[in-house]
């Protein structure tokens, strides 16, 4: 028998018509999120051809990226500011009314960010294929799912067929062996494995996270590490299942019980990469040498340990043109460095957990003066949580800003966003010039690095502060 | 789809690596739910000032640039975000095709649903084009060849499925449908 890896056994799985030389394969989709933003053209696509959504059981939609996170523009005694995306949340509404899809409107306790809510739900299962118009759906990948971002026509695609034209990537291992330091989060992890292979390093690969550090890992960590695959230009990125996972999902309102979780959870243990199977390519990541990281740039891979320089790179036009923007000179520390916006949230850290380490550094301390620091969690259901259970409190009472959930600052799409010129410290995942709105300097940091810079009024080396 | 044999126009150069899709379309346009006119808001924050004056140094607010349908850009081109804004604002502004190194996955895959060429060639070429700007340059999807200027020709590939689709103006919507027995049958043996 052919010894085959996790993404093979999981795409094998879900193949209707294998690929040929001139045709792509018919992958199956075993379930479609759907959000407002990606989703309008492709209804009117199906009302053009007069076509249902095939599988609505096999669709859930929510609202999250143009959503307002003001407490009274979404339960709607005022407005929402921002007038396009308002008109694009009523669209959502009366699609998913007219195609008979599962919404969790503005004013449903289970709403929240689509990466982040999949996962709550028990939605998100090993071995699934899980696909949406949106590029972090790779976050789903931390299960044992082969999920990937798709674009407005395959969105189409998916409503009226359930499956999708594709070709099969290549496959890349990343082993990360070692214990990861105090303070050392797996979001640092993640920015310096994009910091080692680069923006476009995983381009053509769906990856598998390995080894004795991805192993140890929470669920939570997972996800934050396979959320940002593709910003190593990775499709998709998977970490096989095991009693974490499974613990994860035991009771969760979606997942299997009784005799069909037994069926189900012998039927997942199966979704594990063959000993001795090939990679397609492979690198190494020594997690013990990894410090809290920070970006410096204009995209994920300019990125450095806290508490080191910018680097020269003498006659590189990309980088001159990231300085200006950034206003940063090669030579200067990161530490220190003034800070005007801190924001934690986001499908890459916006869960309960990341709340969790925010609050060991706010607790009982203040966030320095002229430092707006907004805390978005990334689900209704989190953002409940963390109310009862006294995180909310010690936020509130550290000055930050404490709101209902959504995307709300990571793209600025609803109105939350960062003034032209201003350095935000920022727990999301792109520092795109413009990404949290025009003009924004963005640095890409863990929960407790941007709570810690919150703290200081400046670039803060967390582990000052645990 | 309108067929898609050949193309032949002058390049635009944006030499940039690493051009991510929130410059091609910043997030805050993508509140529309239509594809047309995103034309206007290609590249919006390094085409317009402040004020939505252009910036007269942007290479597409130069009269050289008008007309162009091919752009020519540096590595690793539409990173990011999945959005078919992107692929949409590039065709709704005139370009018909895309030369770099590397071209993002989900970009790529977006653009070719919409009869926008990814063409990737190898580091040589990308750097005569990059220093080339407004040569005039001719795609031929039959024999798969780009040709410059110069006479010199290089052969190019694409994903022979939606080579075929370009080629004769075929939606892979409609080879998808054709497939949906063989989907009603995977459902039924997979529960």
């Amino acid at each position: 028998m052919t010894l085959r890896t996790l993404f093979d056994k999981v795409w094998s799985a879900h193949e209707v018509v294998a690929e040929t030389r001139d045709t792509p394969a018919v992958l199956y989709v075993d379930l479609h999120l759907v959000h407002e933003v990606t989703t309008p053209q492709a209804f009117s696509m199906l009302r053009r051809h007069g076509l249902p959504v095939r599988r609505p059981d096999r669709t859930l939609a929510t609202m999250d990226h143009s959503t307002p996170t003001q407490s009274a523009q979404v339960f709607g005694s005022v407005p929402i500011k921002v007038d396009a995306a308002a008109r694009q949340v009523r669209q959502m509404e009366e699609n998913a009314a007219e195609f008979g899809i599962e919404l969790f409107d503005m004013y449903d306790a289970r709403r929240g960010i689509v990466h982040i809510i999949g996962p709550e739900l028990g939605c998100t299962q090993p071995g699934m294929t899980i696909v949406c118009g949106d590029s972090h759906t790779s976050t789903h990948g931390a299960f044992g799912a082969l999920a990937f971002g798709i674009g407005t026509t395959e969105v189409g695609h998916v409503f009226a067929t359930q499956a999708l034209l594709q070709r099969k990537p290549k496959s890349l291992a990343i082993n990360v062996e070692g214990q990861l330091r105090p303070g050392v989060t797996a979001k640092d992890l993640i920015l310096a494995i994009i910091g080692q292979i680069g923006v476009s390093g995983g381009t053509g690969y769906v990856v598998e996270y390995r080894g004795s550090t991805v192993r140890a890992l929470s669920m939570h960590e997972r996800m934050t590490v396979c959320n940002m695959s593709i910003e190593a230009g990775a499709r998709a990125g998977m970490i096989a299942p095991d009693e974490v996972t499974y613990e994860y999902l035991r009771g969760k309102p979606r997942a299997p019980r009784g005799q069909d979780w037994e069926a189900a959870e012998a039927r997942w243990r199966s979704f594990v990469t063959d000993p001795e199977a090939r990679f397609d390519a492979s690198i190494d990541v020594d997690a013990e040498r990894i410090e809290p990281m920070i970006t410096y740039g204009t995209n994920p891979g300019m990125v450095l340990p806290i508490s080191a320089v910018v680097p020269h790179k003498k006659g590189d036009e990309v980088f001159d043109k990231a300085m200006r923007y950034m206003g940063f000179h090669s030579g200067e520390a990161m530490l220190g460095k003034a800070v005007n916006v801190v924001f934690i949230g986001s499908c890459t850290n916006g869960r309960l957990e990341d709340l969790q380490a925010a609050a060991r550094i706010l607790k009982g301390r203040k966030v320095a003066p002229g430092v707006h620091l907004l805390i978005v969690p990334g689900s209704q259901q989190i953002k409940r949580q963390a109310e009862t259970s006294g995180l909310a409190d010690i936020f509130k009472e550290a000055g930050a800003d404490w709101r209902e959930s959504g995307c709300s600052m990571c793209l600025g799409m609803n109105g939350d966003t960062v003034a032209a010129g201003l350095y935000s410290v920022s727990t999301s995942n792109r520092n795109f010039e413009g990404r949290q709105g025009k003009g924004a300097r963005t640095l890409l940091a863990s929960p407790l690095t941007a709570a810690a810079s919150a703290i200081k009024g400046s670039v803060a080396d967390p582990r000052e502060l645990l | 789809m309108q067929p898609l044999k050949r193309l032949t126009s002058r390049t635009v150069v944006i030499a940039s690596t690493d051009i991510d899709t929130d410059q091609i379309i910043p997030a805050r346009f993508l509140t529309t739910t239509s594809k047309e006119g995103l034309g206007k808001q290609l590249f919006a924050d390094w085409r317009y000032q402040e004020d939505g004056s252009p910036k007269r140094e942007f290479v597409l607010n130069r009269p050289e640039a008008r007309g162009a349908q091919i752009l020519v850009a540096g590595r690793n081109f539409g990173c990011g975000s999945s959005r078919e804004h992107a692929p949409w604002a590039l065709l709704d502004y005139g370009f018909r095709a895309v030369i770099s190194t590397e071209i993002a996955d989900i970009f790529r895959g977006n653009a070719l649903k919409n009869g926008f060429l990814p063409i990737v060639v190898d580091e040589q070429t990308s750097q005569w084009l990059l220093h080339q700007p407004g040569t005039e340059l001719d795609i031929d999807l039959e024999a798969m060849r780009l040709t410059l200027a110069t006479g010199a020709s290089i052969s190019i590939a694409l994903e022979p499925f939606a080579r075929h689709c370009l080629l004769n103006g075929l939606d892979e919507f409609a080879y998808l449908r054709s497939k949906l027995e063989d989907i009603e049958s995977f459902e039924a043996a997979h529960g």
